[in-house]
């Protein structure tokens, strides 16, 4: 769906300084030569597979079925993947690409963590160096993941300017880049920024849907009825409906983290209170206010705090595609209890708002409709933050 | 030819940055002035933006303080409306390109060249994304400033063929603020520059000093300073324009 200057309809493109021009080029023409090279394919399915643990199961989910009393549930768990969660799709693609181009040092951003924990992983797996920018507000949040990423060999930068928040933490790794381009790669961490990276991003996590629809017709011999994540920048959400996306009869549901609501400010539930702007390289949705000036949004997941959202997203939502819809925190921690308790799954916080979606529509439709739920990540990262969302305090 | 073909009258110019309503719009209206006074030949206003990605930590500290004392766009032209009473000295405009595009592109352009706008700067804009700015830019006479960096190489004489107002080149890779020494080879930049078009270039990032001042014009048409003139104003707040305007003697002092 990509035009030649990384366009979906009116959003994407490449709205960066000029310093950064030559580096996203030379990614650009390394990408579309290496995405249709066996050798490297090859090597990616293996890394896939042998380390990563691809394919990831496609489980029925036949007690929570029973207990909504509505469309059979599947979930899709992209939690049991190495590192915990879909991240490491991306970043095992990203990692070999940089290795190929010649680079030998990877940077990201990170919310939640488990992006940086991916890459912190990849670095250490090719040998190469890694610096991890990370809001410093997000190191308190998880701090667990902090302490991974530097068992894994990673330097941490806790970001203070801004909101130090995930947006933050991208601003940051691009001041980083613009500074050091020669050896190093930004290994960013959603279908975001500028060209090519919405593109390259949504290709390697692409392989979730098509897994789900070999393994749908495998267990089921149709396609599902709907498919539903999560969305921050929206990379496991566009990783699980793109090869659906030609499939008119499948709903994309795309869930977006409303915070304590989107009638109030504290909401990061981009295309519901979004509007079309210009910010980290991409025209897109945007939390922001009437002058322009970015929203410090808010929601209880860090990975999904993030003013902004892909701009593939937006245009599947522009051309009515794909449906977004916001989930408040108290859904989300609802339905994390809920998971745990019924599927014996802590799904991350962040898949949490996709599972909220799915119990809130799954009994409104009859027991012969399927529905699949990606389950982003795990949860294990969440637990004490969840259990002083429910007033327990734990220390980790 | 544009107004700012001005600034480069007078010998090597010198422009100043100064970012708007840091700390308040008084302050700026008197730093603009002092700088003016003692000098300057062009002035850059910055119009803050919550998430400056091309601006080190002392231009970051700038926009903080003026949005946190409540600075608008729409507070922004009032103050170069103010100004014009006073300057002539050709100005110009640099933000980022959501400040534009969500005030509406050509409702923005219209009203910097009602005000008297020369130019605009935007950083995140760079010459793949041109188009829809700079038609808009054109129809209102407004220039529409390029900026070529250290990495541009093979893109400079596309950039430099289509430039207007002036070429702004970054002198070292990273983001603005200041630098002890700056290592690229800007003169094979200037030259390549120089061989695709007559529109004059400046050299800005990194330069605090009159030596590197003069280092930079000696090479270009005029030298950039921004972050040595914001850390005078987070040092010295409402006091800024006298020191400020001391600073600009003594850097275009430095270029005669």
């Amino acid at each position: 769906m990509t035009n030649p200057n990384g366009r979906f309809g009116i959003h994407g493109g490449q709205y960066i300084p000029e310093t950064l021009m030559n580096a996203v080029i030379e990614l650009e023409e390394a990408y579309n030569h290496y995405k249709n090279d066996p050798e490297f394919n090859s090597e990616l399915s293996a890394l896939f597979n042998d380390y990563a643990g691809r394919p990831s199961r496609l489980y029925y989910a036949e007690k929570m079925t029973k207990d909504l009393g509505g469309a059979k549930i599947y979930l899709k768990r992209e939690d049991l993947n190495h590192t915990g969660a879909h991240k490491i799709n991306n970043v095992l693609g990203q990692a070999l690409l940089a290795k190929k181009m010649g680079k030998t040092r990877l940077i990201a951003e990170t919310g939640a963590g488990q992006h940086g924990v991916a890459t912190a992983t990849a670095a250490a797996l090719m040998g190469m160096e890694c610096v991890v920018f990370m809001g410093e507000e997000d190191t308190k949040r998880q701090a667990l993941n902090v302490y991974r990423m530097r068992l894994l060999g990673a330097d941490v930068i806790p970001v203070t300017s801004g909101t130090a928040t995930l947006k933050d933490a991208v601003s940051e790794a691009m001041r980083e880049w613009t500074s050091r381009i020669a050896d190093t790669h930004y290994c960013l961490g959603s279908v975001m920024g500028p060209h090519p990276f919405p593109t390259i991003v949504r290709d390697f996590q692409s392989v979730i849907s098509k897994e789900i629809k070999e393994q749908m017709l495998e267990k089921e011999g149709r396609l599902p009825d709907a498919v539903i994540a999560c969305v921050g920048g929206g990379s496991n959400a566009i990783g699980s409906f793109y090869h659906f996306i030609e499939d008119k009869d499948v709903r994309l549901i795309g869930c977006e983290a409303a915070g304590r609501g989107i009638d109030t400010f504290e909401t990061a539930a981009t295309i519901a209170t979004g509007k079309v702007g210009i910010f980290h390289g991409m025209k897109s949705y945007f939390c922001q206010d009437k002058f322009g000036q970015i929203a410090p949004v808010y929601s209880i997941s860090a990975g999904l705090d993030y003013p902004g959202v892909g701009p593939e997203h937006a245009h599947l939502h522009d051309i009515g595609r794909a449906e977004y819809v916001p989930v408040t925190d108290d859904e989300a921690v609802n339905a994390f209890e809920y998971l745990a308790r019924t599927e014996g799954i802590i799904p991350a916080i962040e898949s949490a708002h996709a599972v909220a979606h799915a119990i809130k529509l799954a009994p409104t439709l009859s027991s012969d409709k399927i529905i699949v739920i990606t389950v982003s990540g795990r949860g294990d990262k969440d637990c004490a933050a969840i259990a002083r969302y429910r007033g327990e305090d734990i220390h980790e | 030819m544009s107004n700012i073909s001005k600034a480069f009258e007078n010998g090597k110019a010198f422009i100043a940055f100064v970012t708007c309503g840091d700390p308040d719009i008084e302050t700026t209206k008197a730093v603009v002035k002092a700088a003016v006074d003692n000098g300057a030949d062009l002035i850059e206003l910055g119009i803050p933006f919550s998430d400056p990605t091309a601006e080190g930590p002392v231009i970051q500290g700038a926009n903080l303080r003026a949005l946190s004392g409540g600075i608008t766009t729409d507070k922004v032209f009032e103050l170069v409306k103010d100004l014009r009473k006073d300057i002539d000295t050709p100005m110009v405009f640099m933000t980022y390109a959501n400040v534009v595009y969500s005030y509406g592109t050509e409702k923005f352009v219209k009203t910097s060249h009602d005000i008297g706008i020369d130019g605009m700067i935007i950083p995140d804009l760079p010459f793949e994304e041109k188009e829809e700015f700079a038609d808009i830019c054109h129809e209102y006479e407004v220039d529409l400033v390029s900026l070529i960096a250290p990495t541009s190489e093979n893109r400079i004489a596309m950039i430099a063929k289509e430039a207007e107002g002036f070429l702004y080149i970054v002198s070292s890779l990273g983001v603005t603020g200041m630098r002890s020494e700056i290592k690229t080879d800007l003169d094979s930049i200037v030259k390549v520059v120089r061989d695709n078009t007559d529109i004059p270039c400046a050299i800005g990032f990194g330069i605090s000093t009159p030596e590197q001042a003069k280092k930079m014009a000696d090479i270009s048409d005029g030298a950039i300073v921004g972050s040595a003139i914001v850390k005078l104003l987070e040092k010295y707040g409402k006091d800024a324009p006298k020191y400020v305007g001391e600073y600009v003697k003594s850097m275009k002092d430095a270029l005669r």
